[in-house]
């Protein structure tokens, strides 16, 4: 008897369970493309807004003064890449060091004040670092520089990226780095060669998602890399920056340069979304089993 | 066949912070010798093994006193580098643990390649070496660049021997290398085990009785960190000298 009662009662449930199954699934796939849209719409505007503008001269020209119109942002596609390559050169590896301190080596009171302190620093506002770096480097040199906006920006990757290593190879299992020390390897090499190696993919994704959130900071590079409206000197140069001169021309009372100002944004958001595709091929498994 | 110690131990410690998980124990093994380690679950074999090769002191807090000569030198001498220890002494863990991201081939070229041996003639001829014996080679030779974790556990853990094979150990400690494992894919690394004695001297933690009964020369019986009784392994299953061995082994026991 009981048995029957169970069965009728358990199947109620069921139905009950895969109707509320539905229900869930159906509201989170909903939720996930309200999602998108913000995404698809700054996406799809500013492409509304910035391909008029676009032309071969936008890459290969310089501003042109007031009043002229025509002209490129070409120093500023290159001010920002040269500002984003020196800034990983030390970012990544002193980001990515970080977290390979705070994941391998025993924790202690050290780490833990390493771990807190890269917290509080991926928590100030940009702008600070901005001012932190103009006090430390600008003043000093009495000049803006491409070297203050690139350390700014560098600044600004490493917390992102120690936790974001250090999370990915604390889920690398211990057994791993075991099976690499009984081959009588030494430890640093079982943590680069294996351990880091083994999860390039994955810590190319933290230095990607690093690096794109760089890219489009604009109030650090106010005040330590400045603008300029001709090709880069030097490192210890002002340099111009595609956000800087986008926030420029935005602000400008001028249609001409508000014009320019949304190819800029255009070509900013094209450059990160490249910079993804192209580490996502290059890492793709097809090419890294080989 | 040569039976000259090429193992011994004298009065290993080992210690978890405060807690003792080995407690004195002393025994040696022959070359080419096999010799199993059995006990019940908690008293310290992985513990054990793991102080051959010095990887016990790689965990947080960990640390080993006492005298652990291989080839007559004591590993456990000041002077003595950990890392030059373990590429003579290789080992097996209990599950199967391939790199990850790495092929079929260059898992078991590993220790190798990260050692700086860059010729790749010399690379291929170890790998195939290694992998026939490990008795794995006619599963792998077509597909050597497919991920070493692609193969099945049986596959995976003949794998890691041939891996531990390759930089040529003198001595070879498996943590229970089976106890993941089906019967057939037991069968034949006990099998592949009576090939490998010829080359490497081995010690094995196994919780499987007729295990140790079927390969090994001595027998180890370990309870809360001690050694209670080492003997040759037919004495030790068939006259044990002490109560608690008898009672281990017939299965009278926690
Ligand atoms: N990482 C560790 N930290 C602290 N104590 C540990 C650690 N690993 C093991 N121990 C303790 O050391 C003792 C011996 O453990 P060990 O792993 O050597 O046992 P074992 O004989 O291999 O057991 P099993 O047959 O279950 O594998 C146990 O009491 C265990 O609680
Ligand atoms: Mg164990």
């Amino acid at each position: 008897m009981n048995h029957t009662v169970l069965t009728e009662h358990m199947t109620k449930k069921y139905q009950q369970r895969k109707i509320t199954n539905r229900v869930m699934i159906g509201l989170l796939a909903s939720a996930s493309c309200i999602a998108l849209i913000p995404l698809l719409s700054i996406f799809i505007y500013v492409l509304a807004q910035g391909l008029p503008g676009l032309n071969l001269n936008f890459f290969t020209q310089l501003p042109q003064p007031i009043g002229e119109t025509g002209g490129g942002m070409a120093n500023s596609i290159m001010g920002t890449l040269t500002l984003i390559l020196t800034a990983s050169l030390f970012g990544i590896v002193w980001g990515v060091g970080t977290g390979l301190f705070l994941s391998e080596y025993p924790p202690g009171r050290l780490s833990n004040v390493v771990r807190f302190s890269a917290d509080l620093l991926s928590s100030i506002p940009s702008i600070i670092i901005g001012l932190f770096v103009y006090t430390l480097i600008v003043i000093p040199m009495r000049r803006f520089s491409l070297l203050a906006g690139a350390v700014a920006l560098g600044i600004i990757m490493i917390p992102t990226l120690a936790r974001s290593t250090e999370e990915l190879l604390r889920r690398v299992p211990v057994h791993v780095r075991e099976a690499g020390l009984a081959l009588g390897l030494p430890r640093w090499k079982v943590i680069l060669r294996i351990v880091l190696l083994g999860n390039s993919r994955a810590i190319s994704t933290g230095i990607i998602l690093a690096i794109a959130r760089v890219s489009g900071e604009t109030a650090p590079l106010l005040f330590t890399s400045f603008n300029n409206q001709y090709w880069q000197r030097g490192i210890d140069q002002p340099t111009s920056s595609l956000p800087v001169q986008i926030y420029t021309y935005a602000i400008s009372p001028y249609e001409d340069w508000h014009q320019q100002a949304w190819t800029g944004a255009l070509i900013l958001v094209s450059l990160v979304f490249m910079m993804n595709m192209m580490t996502r091929y290059l890492l793709s498994p097809r090419r890294s089993s080989k | 066949m040569n039976t000259k110690a090429i193992l011994e131990v004298k009065d290993l410690h080992a210690w978890f912070g405060n807690t003792e998980a080995v407690k004195g124990v002393s025994l040696s093994a022959a070359y080419n010798a096999v010799t199993a380690i059995i006990g019940p679950s908690g008293c310290g074999k992985s513990t054990f093994i793991r102080c051959l090769n010095r990887l016990h002191e790689e965990l947080p807090g960990a640390y080993a006193t006492g005298h652990v000569l291989i080839e007559n030198i004591d590993i456990y001498d000041k002077k003595v580098d950990p890392v030059s220890i373990r590429r003579k002494v290789g080992m097996v863990f209990q599950k199967p643990n391939p790199f990850p991201s790495l092929s079929i081939f260059d898992n078991v070229v590993a220790g190798l390649k990260l050692a700086g041996v860059k010729r790749q003639s010399t690379l291929k001829e170890i790998a195939e070496q290694s992998l026939l014996s490990a008795a794995l080679w006619s599963e792998v030779k077509d597909k050597l660049h497919a991920p070493g974790t692609s193969l099945s556990g049986g596959q995976q853990q003949r794998l890691c021997i041939a891996r531990a094979l390759a930089v040529e150990p003198t001595v070879l400690l498996m943590d229970e290398p089976t106890s993941a494992l089906d019967p057939i894919s037991t069968a034949k690394i006990e099998e592949l085990m009576t090939e490998l004695r010829k080359k490497v001297t081995i010690v094995i933690v196994t919780h499987n009785m007729q295990q140790a009964a079927r390969i090994s020369d001595q027998t180890a019986f370990f309870l809360s960190g001690e050694l209670i009784e080492f003997g040759e392994t037919s004495q030790v299953f068939t006259a044990p000298q002490k109560e608690q061995t008898e009672r281990y082994i017939t299965g009278r026991f926690g």
